[in-house]
């Protein structure tokens, strides 16, 4: 079957199987940033927009996206960029492979919620797992950035 | 892995129902607990296209389409005042912002899973599921039915002057339940539910009056013994079922003085 999605503002086209899902066929479009960490739909490494909304791209089917448009982490360089230096200075982070699902939860939580209190911070990236750290201090990096706009 | 031979977006519930007559079709809901499975699917079938994604709020009732998402009933502002908060409470804690954005209440409530903090919430209210060809049948009925291959198309939920409180135990935040309980007061009838005992919720009455009056901190523990006592529970790895007896007993007598407020 055939599918049409707009990715990252591009609209492509491509003959896929029915049971192809979302973050295969993201990656064979060259979207390497959008990661498989689990076999659960739990690690949250696979998140990209879908239609503005964060989901789990391991969880859905490539044919659903047809018609909607799929957001990934190369297609929002610049509003990553705000922030993940402010990450990058905890040294959060130490093998990076959860980073892009954390990276996008973040920014989906920014726009829906632009000054979450730390509380709201973990309600909502409860679901991005990360095995190397302890979060503190990807919430450090996250409050400080939120502090720095406030100039 | 699931293998999918078709994909349908069907066009009405009539074609839905149709497709699904075949054994080896599967309705596909958010897809998360279908994908873990190794099911050979002959025909999936996509329910987006039915426009059933919306929640629908009257003086009466409030009709859930089977396509909302878990995170539409979180962030429902209708829903949660009548359920003070109670629905949120039951679904902000299953895995992530990402995957309620996916999990439907159909899916939920169709599979009547062991596990599932979405039907026993919805057990402690005066619910109903409408069903394609069934008709409207009362979810502590529905419940109890074998799955067949009906359409589920909407949750309703009818406003009769409920109070109702959540309350789970979860080894880690984004984890399944070890159990769940939910506890509802409508017009007057309290009721505890128990949901991953490890089997599926079940609801209890309380039919001793434990509770008439004014709650206190003694009914709401008389109330909670007695949920302990008639609620049977079983074990698993997650854990026995003394451990979940206990848990009946502590998250009865919470959830009842958090609605309560005592």
């Amino acid at each position: 079957m055939e599918i049409t999605v707009k990715l990252n503002g591009r609209s492509v086209s491509a003959l896929i199987e029915p049971d192809l899902l979302l973050i295969d066929f993201l990656r064979a479009q060259g979207c390497l940033s959008v990661k498989r960490g689990c076999e659960t739909a739990n690690c949250g490494l696979c998140t990209v927009l879908m239609d503005d909304v964060p989901v789990l791209s391991c969880s859905v089917l490539a044919a659903r996206a047809h018609g909607h448009s799929i957001t990934t982490l190369e297609g929002l360089q610049t509003e990553a960029a705000d922030f993940v230096g402010f990450i990058a200075d905890q040294g959060a982070e130490q093998c990076g492979f959860c980073n892009p699902g954390f990276v996008m939860n973040t920014i989906a939580l920014l726009r829906e919620n632009p000054d979450p209190t730390d509380d709201e911070i973990r309600a909502y990236l409860a679901g991005n797992l990360c095995r190397c750290s302890g979060y503190e201090g990807q919430l450090r990096g996250i409050r400080n950035y939120l502090n720095s706009r406030k100039g | 892995m699931i293998t999918i031979q078709n994909y349908v977006r069907a066009q009405s519930l009539q074609e839905a129902w149709e497709l699904n007559q075949n054994k080896r079709s599967r309705i596909i809901g958010g897809m998360l607990w279908l994908k873990m499975g190794k099911t050979a699917v002959h025909t999936a079938i996509d329910l987006g296209d039915l426009g059933l994604n919306t929640i629908e709020e009257t003086e009466e009732a409030f009709s859930i389409g089977c396509s909302v998402t878990l995170r539409q009933l979180e962030l429902h502002e209708g829903l949660n005042t009548y359920f003070g908060g109670a629905i949120a409470a039951a679904v902000r804690d299953i895995v992530g912002v990402q995957f309620r954005n996916l999990a439907t209440v159909g899916g939920s409530i169709f599979g009547r899973f062991g596990f599932s903090d979405v039907l026993t919430v919805f057990l402690a209210a005066d619910s109903y599921v409408e069903l394609y060809q069934g008709g409207i049948v009362a979810l502590e009925e529905f419940v109890k039915m074998k799955k067949d291959r009906d359409v589920l198309v909407r949750v309703i939920v009818k406003k009769r002057g409920g109070r109702f409180a959540y309350h789970a135990m979860r080894n880690a935040r984004t984890d399944f339940p070890v159990l769940t309980c939910a506890v509802g007061c409508v017009e007057g009838t309290y009721r505890a539910v128990i949901g991953a005992r490890p089997a599926r919720a079940r609801v209890l009455y309380d039919e001793k009056n434990l509770l008439a009056g004014i709650i206190t901190a003694d009914s709401a523990a008389a109330f909670a013994e007695y949920v302990a006592k008639k609620m049977p529970t079983g074990s698993n790895h997650r854990g026995s079922a003394a451990y979940r007896t206990h848990l009946v007993r502590v998250l009865t007598e919470r959830a009842v003085r958090e609605m309560g407020g005592c």
